[in-house]
């Protein structure tokens, strides 16, 4: 089990790049060859970071950090299929997706170092919501969203990522019910990773996620979540059709958590060497770099030069994350209210003056 | 002199911010052409069109979420929540969210969102129909709550709160849905964070909010016959909480009673009570009383009565405190 679904007799999911890296439908996704390769070199950034996290976890330079290794293509893929007017409303584990978004690593990351909440970037100026941890209450958020750019006329969606653990919360079917009523543009995009920490697929959903789609009256897709391009194009596709109008669709890109749920989760007690092993035979970047070179869209000079791109990028965020210290302690207070509380103002006021005095 | 009722400065406060801001949206369950439960958006739908004034499928979690998503994309939103004992769904979204994303995002999210629910008791209601939330809103970092007494001074508030740039809950006490009151409406007076001292008198303060304050300047007068003059707060305002208006006054009668609906364990008696000790100790000539709810279940209509503060308990506590014996 764990294959990414509850029953065998589903249809498999979209596919554009067979695992071993040949085609497997109409790969003409509307990218031109800078575009086939950036995907590349985006996912290449997204695993270095993800594993230079990792390891700076264990160094004691993060706090806890959530791994998405395994999960580049569906992260990657559908980012890059969003227009610069599009906004993002992920959850813990998109850093890839902020990766392929352009929102700076360093200030993404300052919450798993522990300097500041989830959204020290400018949400507003990157198009991208602060990391949101409550389990799918970004979507509803991302509802609000798209309705007020609906209100606005404006030519632009969001769209809510999420992993199938989320599904089962109140707030997805709250927010899938009112971005249908609302003709929302929106993408609910559902990262099925097979497990919600220890739980796995079978015993938190009876039925394929993506089949949700039609009783609240919009379409559905599943996607092989470890295919760049189908990702890419399924997306394209949902927020295409999102902004003519014609309201909201949930992506299911079926992947796997190759890591841990996060660094303080023991993942050998639940699942197998096997079954893990099985899926990084699927994994999203070999696939697509095969891929890349055998259709002759790029060389293995450029696959290298992808990863020394990556090396000296994740460098330079490892040098700029570890050089960050703890703010000034008056920061508990400064950004709690737009026009702080005169009480509330006298409190910060007594807690600087005990620090001066050492009392705190 | 202009007469208005609670529903009506409330409708006109709406009208006018609906009027005087395009970017505020009105929205919540029935608020449409029904005019809410309680007709405080009544009309408002047909004048500015089913763009500003919407409804929503009975959604509590993703009306308050919703607010978020709006106010990221530029928009006011002026949320209703049809009850108190229906409001709880949304607390998730309040207190994860709707709280912290200001500062989440260090100030560069801007949340100038208000949520209205109708609250506490005193209409003879059913079950979960006559909560005191305000506590789990204001024990939590980040908003503002708020607590009309009267007419006038609901339109003033909702006018304010709508204008503030951080959240704002806005509870609507219910019973004095119909109370009138004459005069003007205005947004000028005391601000959010400003209690009102309503009476003045030099023997005891009583401090409350919402629907108890008509109680309590009730008792106020009768106690005057007894020649027991009291100073009657209304605290309009529990975050901000107005603890000098509240001090100054304790300073002078060195007695004060608090007076609201909710359960008395951890309920805002309990933080007034501690605020004046902190400010206020050396003046007490009696401990802080508290006149409320009981640490029960809000009970059946026909035994409501006895759960509300009334009147009579009102009395008592002052007499108990301007008796009081060290």
């Amino acid at each position: 089990m764990t294959e990414g679904d509850i029953k065998s007799d589903e249809p498999s999911p979209l596919q554009l790049i067979a695992p071993d890296g040949t085609p497997a439908g109409d790969v003409d996704v509307g990218l031109e060859v800078a575009g086939l390769r950036e995907l590349l070199r985006l996912m290449i950034r997204a695993r270095r970071l993800d594993r230079q996290c990792m390891a700076l976890q264990r160094e004691g330079e993060l706090t806890v950090y959530p791994p998405f290794e395994g999960q580049e293509a569906a992260q990657v893929g559908s980012a890059f299929a969003l227009g610069p007017d599009d906004f993002v409303f992920p959850s813990f584990r998109e850093l890839a997706v902020a990766v392929a978004r352009g929102v700076d690593a360093v200030e993404y990351l300052r919450y798993h170092r522990g300097t500041w909440h989830g959204g020290p970037y400018d949400p507003i100026a990157n198009r991208f919501a602060p990391i949101c941890v409550p389990l799918a209450t970004q979507i509803v958020h991302a509802v609000g969203w798209a309705l007020g750019a609906k209100l606005d006329g404006k030519a632009a969606c969001s769209i809510a990522y999420f992993g199938e653990g989320s599904a089962s919360e109140g707030d997805f079917h709250e927010g899938a019910n009112l971005a249908a009523v609302f003709r929302a543009p929106m993408i609910l995009f559902c990262q099925n990773n097979c497990w919600a920490i220890s739980v796995p697929l079978q015993e938190q959903i009876a039925a394929p996620i993506f089949r949700r789609a039609e009783g609240y009256g919009f379409p559905g897709v599943r996607v092989d979540g470890n295919d760049v391009l189908a990702v890419y194009s399924v997306t394209k596709a949902a927020a295409e059709r999102a902004r003519a109008g014609d309201g909201p669709t949930l992506i299911e890109a079926v992947t796997y958590r190759i890591g841990p749920h996060t660094t303080s989760d023991d993942a050998t007690r639940y699942r197998s060497e096997e079954e893990v092993a099985r899926w990084r035979e699927r994994d999203p970047i070999e696939r697509y770099r095969r891929y890349l070179l055998g259709a002759g869209l790029a060389d293995d000079g450029f696959a290298a030069a992808c990863e020394t791109d990556a090396e000296a990028w994740v460098a330079e965020v490892r040098a700029a994350l570890t050089a960050l210290d703890a703010p000034p302690a008056s920061e508990v207070f400064d950004f709690v209210f737009a026009e702080p509380p005169a009480t509330f103002a006298r409190e910060r006021e007594r807690f600087l003056e005990g620090r001066e005095r050492g009392h705190a | 002199m202009p007469e208005f009722t609670m529903v009506a400065a409330l409708n006109t406060a709406l009208r006018e911010a609906l009027t005087n801001d395009p970017r505020t949206l009105v929205f919540g369950e029935d608020v449409g052409e029904l005019g809410g439960l309680f007709r405080v958006t009544e009309g408002l739908q047909r004048e500015f069109g089913r763009e500003r004034v919407f409804n929503t499928p009975i959604a509590e979690a993703g009306i308050a979420g919703m607010c978020i998503g709006l106010a990221l994309a530029g928009w006011r939103p002026i949320a209703e929540l049809q009850l108190d004992g229906f409001s709880y769904p949304a607390l998730d979204q309040i207190i994860s969210h709707v709280a912290k994303y200001h500062e989440r995002t260090r100030g560069r999210a801007p949340m100038p969102i208000v949520i209205r629910i109708p609250s506490f008791g005193g209409i003879r209601g059913k079950e979960h129909h006559g909560e005191s939330p305000e506590t789990y809103f204001a024990h939590t970092a980040g908003l503002k709550v708020v607590v009309p007494s009267s007419p006038l001074d609901a339109y003033r508030l909702l006018s304010l709160s709508i204008a503030d740039p951080d959240p704002v809950i806005f509870l609507e006490p219910k019973s004095r849905y119909s109370a009138k009151e004459q005069g003007e409406l205005t947004d000028e007076g005391p601000r959010i964070g400003e209690a009102r001292l309503l009476r003045e008198g030099g023997t005891c303060t009583v401090i409350s909010y919402g629907a108890m304050v008509a109680r309590c300047l009730e008792a106020a007068e009768r106690l005057a016959g007894e020649d027991v003059e009291c100073s009657v707060v209304d605290l309009r305002s529990l975050v901000p909480l107005d603890v000098e208006t509240i001090a100054t006054s304790v300073r002078v009668t060195g007695r004060a009673i608090v007076v609201h609906e909710a359960p008395r364990t951890l309920g805002m008696g309990a933080e007034i009570a501690a605020r004046i000790m902190e400010e206020a100790f050396d003046h007490l000539g009696a401990p802080v009383m508290r006149v409320t709810g009981f640490d029960t279940p809000y009970p059946p209509a026909s035994l409501e009565q006895h759960y509300l503060p009334s009147v009579d308990r009102i009395c008592a506590a002052v007499r108990e405190a301007t008796t009081w014996v060290r």
